[in-house]
């Protein structure tokens, strides 16, 4: 029943304002022994659909915990984080994963490759938890592929690949399930720079050609040149919200 | 669907081969030890089958109560004697009936002594032919016992090597039994067990004379009339010999069985010897399953990072247990190939062994189909079991947690 209540409300909210994911006085306290630490104290962020929007904050700003509770890897210890108007507190694990394979794209850092499969094979694997069928599959992850210029890499592992071309692998595995959202954890932290350009444009055109909301989670002050808005996080709080675009 | 949740633990297994085999040892020789238990026990049985068989269905045998083994073995307390065989021969639907007796007793030849199993068996031709057939002798030299025979033995085939009496011992040559002296004057094909080998025919009125035995016999054996049911005759003659020993039904002192009820009886035993074999080797089974959980769980630990990637694009705890557990089966599958291999090849080594010590027909091996089959399900089951625990562990990590995990 609230589910319903819940669903029924964020319909007319989307109407309203197109919002994607909703944080409202989010908090996030870690236990270690008696200590309790607040990492996330109170966030309030609204992104909208087909928004380019960076979170910035220095290393322990609590960034990183922020990114878990967009990309629903995590449930706040307190306050809500509303998915498409549905509160994912609600939802079981299974759910969950259910949505972030569907919903989400991931980009790390660290590229997150299996090792042991393929770059054909690592793009094709969220789809298998979603049930889709191999012929399909197996065409649109060569197309995403061949993309973003990996024609000749298919059959690689990623210990066979340079770090840029492991992150156009990871961009391509993202993309796999057409998420609305793309959610890229420090993307070029691992690459020099004129990779990490690359990517960056590549994200870039996700958002301005596909109309994909991005979420880029970095420290690096000379990637915020790219998003909509850029939110700076410190503490645990939101500092400060610049908008570049007053039209998204 | 199916494919893909096999190809990431295969390669993973691929990826560690050490590991692999290592696992793969432990639970290959539990398995190895099963598969060749279970075929050597069905080649013995197989074996006995057979022997059964030549005997013949329309074939009783009656004996004085006690060891079936030992049927035809004088042992003092419950005697057979030849008016028992009378009362046999006289019940309808037997055709023949023929009495032979056997004790162990020193045989002497060349001042060397053996002790051995000495028969008394009947001179009449068909009677003979009848305990011939029942006991599987063929003579190898010289002929079997004769009509008139008297102080005349037929020897087993261990006495035409050297080895055994220091002289190969020859037709017409003399033997010593209970310091009667015998004329050789058959000597029997092998059969395959020492004892049989070893043992001496001599004619029934000569043993009981040299034995001072009176009328005792061991062993009866009766042929049933053809087309009568061996059963029913079987009843027949127990009924007779109770009226004539006295007896009240069901306190019987006497047995009398077809060859069908010694094969069951034989085979019960056998089985019941395979059982506690194969839970004894099951032990080591249970040895190479937590040989798989340790790998597995070790595995879990080592991707760790791997499941919380999974699980941020997407995969549900289902599908990282799946994966896990798939890998242990696999384990298990590939430790029961190996097993099914080395055990059958080490039952067929077996084989080839007793035929040059024993000689053919001993054991008689045969591959079956459903064992191996039966054998892949378990160990993949094994396999499976042995991760149930890691594979839980691994689906229930927070995708936070693992991710993080270096």
């Amino acid at each position: 029943m609230k589910k319903k209540s819940d669903n029924q409300k964020s319909k007319n909210h989307k109407t309203k304002d197109n919002t994607i994911i909703e944080l409202k006085d989010v908090w996030k306290t870690y236990k270690l022994g008696t200590l309790s630490l607040d990492v996330l104290r109170g966030i309030n962020i609204k992104i909208k659909k087909g928004e380019f929007v960076a979170i910035v904050g220095p290393s322990g700003s609590g960034k990183s915990t922020l990114m878990n509770q967009v990309g629903v890897l995590d449930i706040p210890t307190k306050g809500q984080v509303l998915l498409d108007g549905h509160d994912i507190s609600k939802y079981s694990e299974s759910e969950l994963a259910q949505i972030r394979g569907k919903k989400i794209g991931f980009i790390f850092q660290q590229f997150n490759l299996i090792q042991t499969l393929t770059a054909l094979e690592n793009v094709i694997l969220p789809t298998i938890f979603q049930n889709v069928e191999e012929e399909t599959r197996t065409k649109r992850a060569k197309k995403l592929l061949i993309n973003v210029g990996l024609s000749d890499r298919m059959n690689h592992k990623p210990s066979e690949l340079s770090g840029g071309q492991q992150q156009r692998v990871a961009i391509s595995r993202a993309l796999i399930n057409d998420p609305e959202i793309i959610l890229a954890d420090e993307p070029t932290g691992n690459l020099d720079s004129s990779s990490g350009e690359q990517i960056m444009n590549e994200l870039s055109e996700l958002h301005s050609k596909e109309g994909k909301t991005i979420i880029l989670v970095t420290h690096d002050n000379e990637l915020i040149h790219y998003a909509d808005r850029v939110i700076h996080v410190k503490d645990g709080q939101v500092l400060k919200e610049i908008s570049k675009k007053k039209n998204v | 669907m199916i494919k893909d949740y096999f190809k990431l633990p295969w390669r993973e297994i691929r990826r560690r081969k050490l590991r692999s085999v290592l696992t793969l040892i432990g639970i290959f020789i539990g398995i190895a030890a099963i598969v060749s238990l279970i075929t050597l026990g069905q080649g013995l049985e197989n074996a006995i089958t057979q022997q059964f068989q030549s005997l013949g269905n329309d074939k009783l045998l009656i004996y004085a109560k006690g060891n079936p083994f030992n049927a035809g073995l004088s042992n003092g307390a419950i005697t057979i004697t030849e008016d028992d065989l009378e009362v046999v021969r006289d019940t309808p639907g037997v055709s023949i009936a023929a009495g032979m007796i056997y004790t162990t007793a020193g045989i002497e030849f060349n001042d060397n002594v053996r002790y051995a199993f000495v028969s008394g068996i009947p001179t009449d031709e068909e009677e003979r032919k009848l305990v011939g057939e029942s006991q599987s002798y063929h003579v190898m030299d010289g002929r079997f016992i004769e009509d008139g025979d008297k102080y005349k033995v037929v020897l087993g085939n261990e006495y035409s090597k050297e080895i055994f009496m220091g002289k190969i011992v020859e037709t017409s040559d003399k033997v010593l039994i209970n310091n009667q002296e015998f004329k050789v004057v058959g000597i029997l094909e092998k059969i395959g067990s020492p004892p049989d080998d070893q043992s001496a025919m001599i004619p029934l009125e000569a043993y009981q004379e040299i034995f001072n035995s009176g009328n005792e016999i061991g062993l009866i054996i009766a042929q049933t009339e053809v087309g009568e049911d061996s059963s029913k005759i079987a009843k027949e003659v127990e009924k007779e010999l109770r009226e004539y020993r006295d007896v009240d039904e069901g306190e019987e002192d006497f047995t009398v069985e077809t060859p069908e009820q010694l094969m069951e009886s034989f085979s019960s035993i056998l089985n019941i010897i395979q059982a506690v074999l194969i839970g004894i080797t099951g032990i080591s089974l249970l040895v190479g399953g937590v040989g798989i959980m340790n790998t597995m769980y070790t595995a879990v630990l080592q991707r760790t990072r791997e499941i919380g990637i999974m699980k941020a694009l997407g995969a549900r705890n289902s599908h990282i247990m799946w994966l896990f557990l798939i890998e242990s089966g696999l384990y298990g599958l590939g430790g029961g190939l190996l097993g099914i291999i080395v055990g059958i090849g080490f039952a067929k080594i077996t084989e080839k062994l007793f035929e040059i010590a024993i000689g053919p027909s001993f054991l008689s091996i045969e591959i079956d189909i459903s064992l191996i089959l039966g054998t892949l399900i378990f160990s993949f089951i094994v396999g499976s079991l042995s991760g149930i625990a890691p594979a839980w562990q691994a689906s229930k990590l927070k995708p936070v947690d693992s991710l993080r995990y270096e």
